[in-house]
């Protein structure tokens, strides 16, 4: 088992390892559209000149 | 749920140390351009010069309200703002930190499907991967855009948005991970394909913003995140190794 200690978690099934990667990537996706897409007023003020910066579409 | 964990917990201290240094390299390069933007902004006398009032709607309510119109659209608009100086910075350090946690997910969980980032010159191919997917894809049919300037309508560019940096890193995947000439190909149409469509555009780029001050705003936009996502990428190579090295040494107790 020596590739087992190099990969993360490799302990873990093929199947439950993809969802769990998905899992996380889904995590990250809601977390940016969270700072980067949300219409709420008061996320966009909060995050404005971020928004700027990084060239999400703003305003 | 022991992958999810170490994932999340890779990309929390990849994202928070690449976040911070973008915040940094974002108030010495970017912020004081958005400052500067919004003298022009307050001077043309609004945050959304697009949608401006129409006569009509300003002697009507000018009727109705004693309150000055300016205002009232003002607040209407705009709603809680952060204010201006530390607060805002403070905010600006926050985003900067949450959003980079967030991308750095979308990092480790993709790169974990082909293997995983095992050194930190992996990783900064890694993060050009990223750095194409998420500022140059969508910063050529959307580039960098200052306080001030028009722009169409927001969800259209949204989703736009969205489907370019889909379609590209699709495109990409398939071309660095398929060993198959028609993929390849369509790997690349996917990559080309939303500019063929093309992004929203405003219906005048007329602006108050000098172009000077525009096109140092898009290099500094764009070289502060190419920057940002190298140390992401290599961030999260260095935080994975001790990780997996520590899981190693303690007979894979972590994973």
């Amino acid at each position: 088992m020596n590739t087992a200690s190099v990969s993360l978690g490799a302990s873990v099934s093929s199947q439950s390892r993809l969802m769990q990667l998905a899992l996380a990537a889904l995590l990250g996706i809601f977390v940016v559209g969270f700072v980067g897409f949300s219409h709420i007023d008061a996320v966009h003020n909060a995050a404005h000149d971020y928004r700027h910066s990084m060239a999400f579409p703003c305003h | 749920m022991n992958l999810f964990r170490n994932v999340v917990f890779i990309a929390a201290i990849a994202g928070l140390v690449a976040g911070v240094v973008l915040a940094c390299m974002q108030a010495y390069a970017t912020d004081p351009l958005i400052l500067q933007a919004e003298v022009y902004e307050k001077a043309s006398g609004g945050h959304h010069h697009d949608h401006a009032v129409t006569p009509v709607d300003t002697s009507a309510m000018s009727t109705a309200s004693p309150v000055p119109v300016e205002v009232a659209t003002h607040a209407e608009d705009e709603g809680w703002a952060p204010a201006d100086g530390l607060e805002r910075f403070a905010f600006n350090v926050l985003a900067n930190i949450v959003s980079g946690i967030g991308f750095a997910l979308i990092l480790v969980a993709v790169s974990e499907f082909a293997g995983g980032i095992g050194n930190w010159r992996q990783g900064i191919f890694w993060g050009l991967a990223g750095f194409a997917v998420f500022t140059l894809a969508p910063g050529l049919g959307l580039p960098p855009k200052l306080p001030a300037m028009p722009d169409s309508d927001l969800f259209q560019r949204q989703i736009w948005w969205i489907s370019t940096v889909a379609a590209t890193a699709i495109g990409l995947g398939l071309l660095a991970f398929r060993k198959s000439l028609p993929l390849a190909i369509l790997g690349v149409a996917l990559i080309v394909a939303p500019h063929v469509v093309g992004a929203p555009q405003p219906a005048s780029f007329e602006t108050r913003i000098p172009e000077g001050l525009h096109h140092q705003f898009v290099v500094a936009s764009t070289l502060t995140r190419l920057v940002f996502w190298l140390v992401l990428g290599a961030a999260v190579a260095v935080v994975r190794g001790r990780f997996t090295g520590a899981a190693r040494s303690l007979r894979d107790s972590f994973a």
